[in-house]
């Protein structure tokens, strides 16, 4: 198990570097600077441009500028927001928390909803139940993301007046210097109603950003557990006279469960694409809309070291996966 | 232990928004995130809102809703015959604000009018490079480092600047949002912790509002400065709620999480005109869009081409198809809102017949263009390549081929100052000051050549009285000048005016006192909210 990790971990290293190469060429590579881009309409004169490209080093040869980001990283240093002149690991810890609560939530109701919905798919193959799943899941599969926050929000929030528009928390409530997760932050402040306050703002966007997810995860589990169902250890399970439901929940479950890990795991990737776009939908401070208003803006220190941010988390996150497989599957881990 | 008092310091101000029940709150859905708090950083309208208009004063000040001057921090001045010394009184007792971040000891003074300004104009004062890669975009670009020979304190309530020649816009440039007035005593005690950058983070003045937090891309939180000169205002608290999304905010609004809202989408404002528990302001905007020939280029540098141009444009239609209605037909390069207006100029009508005719007269057969659309909807221009499709429709009519092109808006931008650009270019202004010379000098001035000056037209009449304006100090005078040469702009027609959009502001029926502003600030002194 050890080795295995230590393997796991080994792959990291160079993968880190390639996404900070990525990282760092990217945002260069799309025509327009962030000093231009600061004045506007309004023209700078090249003296003055000049000037504070070289203030900020971007005067420099690309390679020496990547080899003193790269220094600056090993020191822990992921540079300092053009715009707005923050750190930009600060900023980026100040609103990570948002969008960890609202992936989390994300993926619980995928996964609370996906799961059940695709093993019983499958168990009743070809009902009523089976179509109206998958194709309820072909629906929200292709869901374009901005049109379908839009329609509930003027459904739930406009006419039926059950959520709120948008935002983490009513105006009313406010606290400083808490942990960034709002339903934690609501608790431990002691007001009343905040935390209710708190969960109805999380309904809409989180139940938006589970939609792609819990479709995926609908569809792969059906598949998987449809697979599972034809091997010879389930129809030996079913001819020792075992419960149609130990047989699905013990045997077939667990085995089919492999692939959909794997699935779950990727779906993080996905849950922070569509952040981006729940994010500015129900105007929710996370990383999202702060990076996409950072390409924009060409600033690239925060473009950059946000996507590296972002990497480390998903490497972080396919590792926990991974070693989940080990646990699930031992044959991982013997390999 | 740090932990607890924090803790403990949260519960307080959460005890005292609790137990105010009758506090007056009022909730703005602001548009986009402030990029900063020192507004003399930055440009967008959206910091100045932020930062400058609620937190900040000025030594004068523009009179709510209009873009003339009145008297702010400054009681009184005096500028001298010459017109090179500015001499201001300022106001005695000015109190800066007590937050929970700063104490100040004494009051407003000339060293704090001296500090705003001088961390922006010498590169050797310790604040100049206070923040990585800080430029002080509006005072370089308004050439304020040359402008200004010194700035000096004749005792603690006067201040004397001395400039390097005549400057009628000095005044209202002062009005500005980088000419915001800082306490000093603030500045050196973040110098002295070693926290300069919170100078750009917890913003400090005499303004109506006192900061009192601001959850990145959230919420701004303020609450009536109880110690204003100009006395409390009526709301107590004051909450900016970030909200991105224009259908967003007009669902907030409508759902009364907030009660007043800017930038509504141009399809929802019919909807929003007829719900009754909303009010929906409207006003001319201090804007222009234009198509920019280049007129060093031929045959554009003809006049007779660009004006049979200008005639091909139905204008009208496009200001219907993009703006539907909420947009008028320029005719000046100067909207219609701002002193000096010239409206006895007559624009080019619209008639392709004799537009064809003048074409061949100029001797022009087959003529092919370019015409740069915008990638991005500004204020001036919703969709600008809609525009620029009926632009290239009307110019087929009258056998002129155009080709629309577009960039990347920062190539765009810059790809356009170009003197050998290839096209004619449409583009907009916003008027930063509310004076005429920031639309006539800084487009169409000689020296904006290159820059600026997007037609790349250097016409001599025109300039001449241009920079006569900016140097004569009586405003009647000043008009004059200004509407002369609209006339000749009219003539030499380097642009094709498009036109000037509208500006709404939809709020709660509750919300009173709220005046537009024709520089598009979002001003809540003066703001009351109705229980």
């Amino acid at each position: 198990m050890q080795r295995f990790l230590l393997s796991r971990i080994a792959v990291l290293i160079p993968t880190f570097i390639g996404v900070s190469i990525v990282a760092f060429s990217f945002i260069r590579l799309l025509p327009g600077d962030p000093v231009q881009l600061m004045s506007g309409e309004r023209v700078m004169a090249p003296e003055r441009h000049a000037a504070i490209m070289h203030q900020l080093g971007y005067d420099r040869p690309i390679v020496i500028q990547y080899l003193d980001y790269l220094w600056g990283l090993l020191h822990g240093d992921f540079g300092t927001s053009i715009v707005t002149k923050r750190g930009v690991v600060g900023e980026f810890f100040t609103l990570f928390p948002a969008t960890v609560e609202l992936s989390l939530c994300a993926i619980v109701i995928a996964v609370a909803l996906g799961i059940p919905a695709g093993v019983i798919a499958a168990a009743k193959r070809g009902s009523w139940f089976d179509q109206g799943v998958m194709g309820a899941a072909l629906v929200g599969y292709s869901m374009p993301i901005f049109w379908w926050g839009l329609l509930l929000i003027i459904l739930f929030s406009s006419v039926l007046k059950l959520t709120p528009v948008s935002g983490r928390i009513g105006y009313e409530f406010f606290f400083t210097n808490g942990t960034g997760f709002m339903l934690i932050d609501a608790l431990a402040s002691g007001q009343k109603g905040a935390f209710a306050s708190a969960v109805s703002h999380l309904i809409l966007p989180s139940v938006v950003l589970a939609t792609i997810p819990l479709a995926v995860i609908a569809r792969q589990t059906r598949s998987a557990m449809l697979e599972v169902l034809g091997e010879d250890y389930v129809r030996t399970a079913r001819a020792k006279g075992l419960s149609t439901y130990r047989v699905i929940g013990l045997h077939a479950l667990r085995n089919a469960l492999i692939p959909v890990v794997t699935t779950i795991g990727l779906q993080v990737g996905v849950l922070l694409a569509g952040a981006i776009l729940t994010e500015s939908i129900f105007s929710w401070p996370g990383i999202g809309k702060w990076m996409v208003d950072s390409v924009f803006r060409r600033d690239y220190p925060v473009v950059q070291g946000g996507l590296l941010l972002i990497a480390m988390m998903i490497m972080i996150v396919n590792l926990v996966v991974d070693l989940l497989y080990g646990v699930i599957n031992p044959r991982v881990r013997a390999r | 232990m740090k932990m607890m008092t924090k803790l403990l310091a949260a519960s307080a101000i959460a005890l005292t928004l609790g137990s105010a029940a009758s506090a007056k709150t009022l909730v703005y859905c602001s548009e986009a995130s402030p990029e900063g708090f020192d507004p003399a950083l930055y440009t967008a309208g959206t910091t100045f809102d932020a930062a400058s208009r609620t937190v900040y004063n000025r030594l004068v000040e523009f009179k709510h809703g209009s873009t003339e001057i009145e008297p702010g921090l400054a009681e009184s001045w005096d500028i001298s015959d010459d017109g090179k010394t500015y001499t201001f009184k300022l106001r005695p007792g000015v109190k800066f604000q007590t937050t929970d971040f700063f104490t100040p000891t004494r009051e407003l003074n000339a060293d704090d009018v001296i500090f705003s300004f001088e961390r922006q104009l010498k590169s050797d004062n310790p604040w100049n490079k206070y923040v990585n890669g800080a430029s002080w975009e509006y005072a370089d670009g308004m050439g304020f480092p040359d402008l200004i020979t010194s700035i000096e304190k004749v005792d603690d309530l006067t201040v004397k600047f001395t400039l390097s020649r005549p400057e009628a816009p000095f005044m209202a440039d002062l009005a500005m949002d980088f000419a915001s007035i800082m306490s000093k005593e603030y500045a050196d005690k973040l110098e002295a912790d070693g926290k300069t950058e919170l100078l750009n983070q917890q913003p400090l003045g005499t303004g109506p509002f006192q900061f009192v937090a601001y959850q990145p891309d959230a919420v701004i939180r303020y609450q009536a400065n109880p110690d204003y000169w100009a006395g409390k205002e009526k709301l107590d608290n004051l909450i900016f709620a970030i909200t991105t999304d224009a259908s967003v905010r007009a669902q907030k609004l409508q759902a009364g999480e907030c009660q007043i809202m800017p930038y509504p989408n141009a399809a929802d404002v019919a909807s929003m005109q007829q719900n009754s528990d909303l009010t929906v302001l409207s006003q001319e905007g201090l804007n222009v869009a234009y198509l920019a020939y280049n007129t060093k280029i031929a045959p554009f540098d003809k006049v007779e081409v660009r004006k049979a141009l200008n005639m091909a444009i139905n204008k009208q239609a496009i200001v219907d198809a993009v703006f539907q209605g909420a947009a008028t037909v320029a005719k000046n390069p100067i909207p219609p809102t701002m002193w000096s207006y010239n409206d006895a100029v007559k624009d080019d009508a619209y008639d392709p017949d004799a537009a064809k005719k003048m074409l061949s007269d100029a001797g022009v057969e087959n003529l092919s263009m370019k015409i740069w659309a915008m990638p991005v909807s500004r204020p001036y221009m919703l969709n600008a390549r809609r525009a620029a499709e009926l632009m290239q429709a009307d110019l087929q009519k009258i056998g002129v081929n155009a080709e629309i092109v577009s960039y990347e808006w920062g190539e765009y931008l810059s790809k356009s100052k170009a003197e050998d650009r290839d096209g004619a270019v449409m583009l907009g202004w916003t008027g930063d000051n509310g004076d005429p010379d920031n639309f006539l000098d800084t487009l169409l001035g000689c020296d904006a050549v290159g820059g600026n000056n997007r037609a790349q037209w250097c016409d001599k009449e025109f300039d001449d009285l241009v920079k006569k304006a900016k140097q004569a100090s009586d405003q009647e005078q000043r008009a004059k000048f200004y509407e002369q040469a609209q006339v000749v702009f009219k003539e030499k027609a380097p642009w094709l005016t498009i036109d000037h959009s509208k500006v709404f502001m939809p709020m709660r029926k509750q919300v009173t006192g709220f005046v537009q502003d024709p520089l598009g600030y979002h001003r809540f002194d003066g703001v009351d909210i109705a229980e």
